[in-house]
């Protein structure tokens, strides 16, 4: 078997400021060229900070981020100035949760996907302009030429980030990072965007990691799913494996809580309490305190990654 | 486009008129007679009624008011009392010297306003960037007349580099693009550049350090711009408010720093509007008014036109 796409090892990002945060915590995965890897969690679990570093995103000056990751054999985090520029945008790009935040108001559609294309393959203007109008049909944007010319305020929410995923995919990345795509559209569109993202995605050949928190996506999308709970991934495995036979109280707490199935009238099961600030490295399992079944021992020392099935890894004491 | 042109155009009119309304009347409110400065303090009353006659201030105000823009239509802004020369004469002089002026020191301060600003702006709370901001609160805070004689002491008394005074030896009648006459532009100029200098260095400052945290900027970092390509992002959305901003500078210098051609005796409408006032030449001070107002809303209209060129956000609005 070749190399995988992406490969993070025991990475660990600290914000610093006012207070330390520990962000990401000995977080390793792998994706394989082609894949889907869906990474599902709650606010502030660490799952969009993990997805920015593949393209150093997080600000450099209060960052500070240790492990290692791989991208196509390249190490990501000694990458710097233009080797950096070329890898952001052409071996990897990033879809945005809100494109409306994440395209410049004053540019229009076509010179910000002919922008990049120029910047990464060196072509000429009507080159860069040609690909845009192609990025804009295969995204199905209606009338193509005509919102080739619109800026992001005149286009509707599904519009904005269909255009957003032509602008990600305009210069065949191998590694597409969707950052809740489907979180600010109605759920109609969402459903639509899901879909084109997955068909773009063997379309182009791409591995993709999308982030999200909605459990529903997540299967949707995904080959393979990690669920991360403050700055850890609890558990992972195959999208059918962790629906079917969930390990990890965390996650059999997600699939319980649910609105799927529920019945009207009844309390929908939440897990109670929240998650832990990040003040520290954790010392103990991170989901002990909220945990159902907890032992004595979870309050010791870290659980080990167990796995109890070839493809699956679970970081709890009980699944082992 | 030309139509927003050609509506916006229209929206001028009502402004217009209003301002024309309020030059006329604020100068007719003002206490004391017009008349005392041309006549001798023993004139008969019989020959202040003539002269009333003569000038027309004897009429209703709206009788004065209809004539004053019936006129000012055609071009004639009335003679100067004082001088007994055409209003409209002295002004076109005027104005030429002080749009030359102006138009140089926002030059001036618009370039190197938004050098700072950018510093500061992109290097934020490093000491780049109190340096500048240091500069920008000077250049706002200065009083500019003192500022002007400072460097009048020190280029032209003490250093003989430049002249102290005028606007070159034919007086202002005569102006060349020669370095006889350019080397007289070049002090007010500079002390003007100060006021626009500070406030665009500030505008721009903010701005920049604004956009720079919006999450467009990551976006396209995301795409692999490198740093110029970034910049290029910042610039445009910067572009519209910060030229919005030199427009009204400009339009402010337009209507000449009173102080500051005074110091310099530059005869700009400045000094002009300051000899109108203590002359109380009605006519003078009336014409120069209202095309310094006019100025300012012919600029304002420009501002605008071209922001909207800029910001495709505007249009629709």
């Amino acid at each position: 078997m070749s190399a995988p796409l992406v490969e993070i090892e025991n990475l660990n990002v600290r914000f610093h400021g006012p207070r330390t945060v520990h962000a990401v915590n000995g977080v390793s995965l792998r994706l394989e060229a082609g894949e889907t890897l869906g990474i599902l969690g709650e606010s502030g679990s660490g799952k969009s900070v993990t997805l920015k570093t593949l393209l150093r995103l997080l600000p450099e000056n209060r960052t500070e981020i240790g492990g290692s990751v791989r991208v196509d054999g390249v190490d990501i985090l000694s990458l710097d100035g233009r080797a950096l520029a070329d890898h952001r945008g052409g071996v990897a790009s990033m879809i945005f949760q809100d494109p409306m935040l994440a395209l410049d108001p004053v540019y229009n559609i076509g010179e910000q996907i002919a922008e990049a294309v120029i910047r990464h393959e060196g072509c000429d203007k009507a080159a860069g302009w040609a690909r845009a109008l192609d990025m804009l049909t295969r995204v199905r944007i209606p009338s193509p030429e005509r919102r080739l010319k619109a800026y992001p305020h005149e286009m509707s929410g599904g519009m904005r980030q269909r255009a957003m995923i032509a602008l990600a995919l305009a210069c065949r990345p191998k590694l597409l990072l969707a950052d809740e795509p489907t979180t600010a559209l109605d759920a109609t569109v969402q459903i639509q965007i899901l879909l084109l993202l997955r068909e773009l995605q063997r379309e182009f050949g791409m591995g993709m990691i999308f982030v999200t928190h909605d459990i529903g996506v997540a299967v949707e999308v995904s080959d393979r799913v990690a669920v991360m709970y403050a700055g850890e991934i609890v558990e992972s495995g195959s999208v059918r494996d962790l629906i079917r036979d969930p390990r990890h109280p965390y996650t059999k707490g997600l699939l319980a809580a649910n609105l799927h199935g529920a019945v009207k009238g009844a309390r929908l099961q939440a897990i109670p309490g929240a998650p832990p600030a990040l003040d520290a490295v954790p010392a103990a399992c991170s989901f002990a305190p909220r945990c159902p079944l907890k032992l004595a021992s979870c309050d010791l020392a870290r659980p080990p990654v167990a796995v109890p099935a070839p493809g699956r890894s679970v970081r709890c004491v009980l699944a082992g | 486009m030309l139509v927003y042109v050609l509506k916006r155009l229209f929206y001028t009119l009502p402004v217009a008129f209003g301002v024309s309304v309020v030059c006329f009347l604020l100068v007719h409110i003002a206490p004391g007679d017009p008349l005392t400065s041309v006549l001798p303090p023993d004139a008969s009353a019989q020959l202040q009624a003539e002269m009333r006659k003569i000038y027309g201030f004897d009429r209703p105000l709206i009788v004065q008011y209809g004539l004053w823009v019936l006129k000012t239509l055609q071009g004639d802004l009335g003679v100067s009392i004082a001088t007994g020369r055409p209003v409209a004469g002295e002004l076109r002089l005027a104005l030429g010297n002080t749009l030359m002026l102006a138009v140089l020191a926002t030059l001036i301060g618009f370039v190197l306003g938004c050098l700072f600003g950018f510093v500061a702006g992109y290097f934020r709370d490093s000491w780049l960037d109190k340096l500048a901001s240091f500069v920008s609160i000077i250049g706002v805070s200065v009083p500019h007349y003192w500022l002007g004689m400072v460097l009048v002491i020190i280029f032209s008394v003490q250093l003989n580099w430049l002249p102290a005074t005028g606007a070159g030896p034919g007086g202002s009648a005569d102006w060349a693009w020669d370095w006889v006459h350019v080397r007289h532009l070049i002090l007010p100029a500079v002390t003007m550049s100060v006021i626009p200098m500070g406030i665009v260095a500030r505008t721009v400052r903010a701005l920049v350090a604004d956009i720079l945290s919006q999450e467009f900027i990551t976006g396209q970092r995301a795409k692999g711009l490198l740093d110029v390509g970034v910049f290029r992002h910042v610039v445009k959305n910067a572009a519209p408010t910060a030229l919005a901003v030199m427009g009204l500078q400009l339009g402010y210098l337009l209507g000449g720093s009173i102080l500051i051609e005074t110091v310099f005796s530059w005869p700009g409408t400045g000094f002009l509007l300051g000899q109108a006032i203590f002359q109380r030449d009605l006519p003078l001070l009336q014409g120069t008014i209202l095309v310094l107002a006019m100025f300012f809303v012919a600029l304002n209209l420009l501002v605008d036109v071209v922001q909207t060129m800029l910001d495709p956000r505007v249009q629709r609005a």
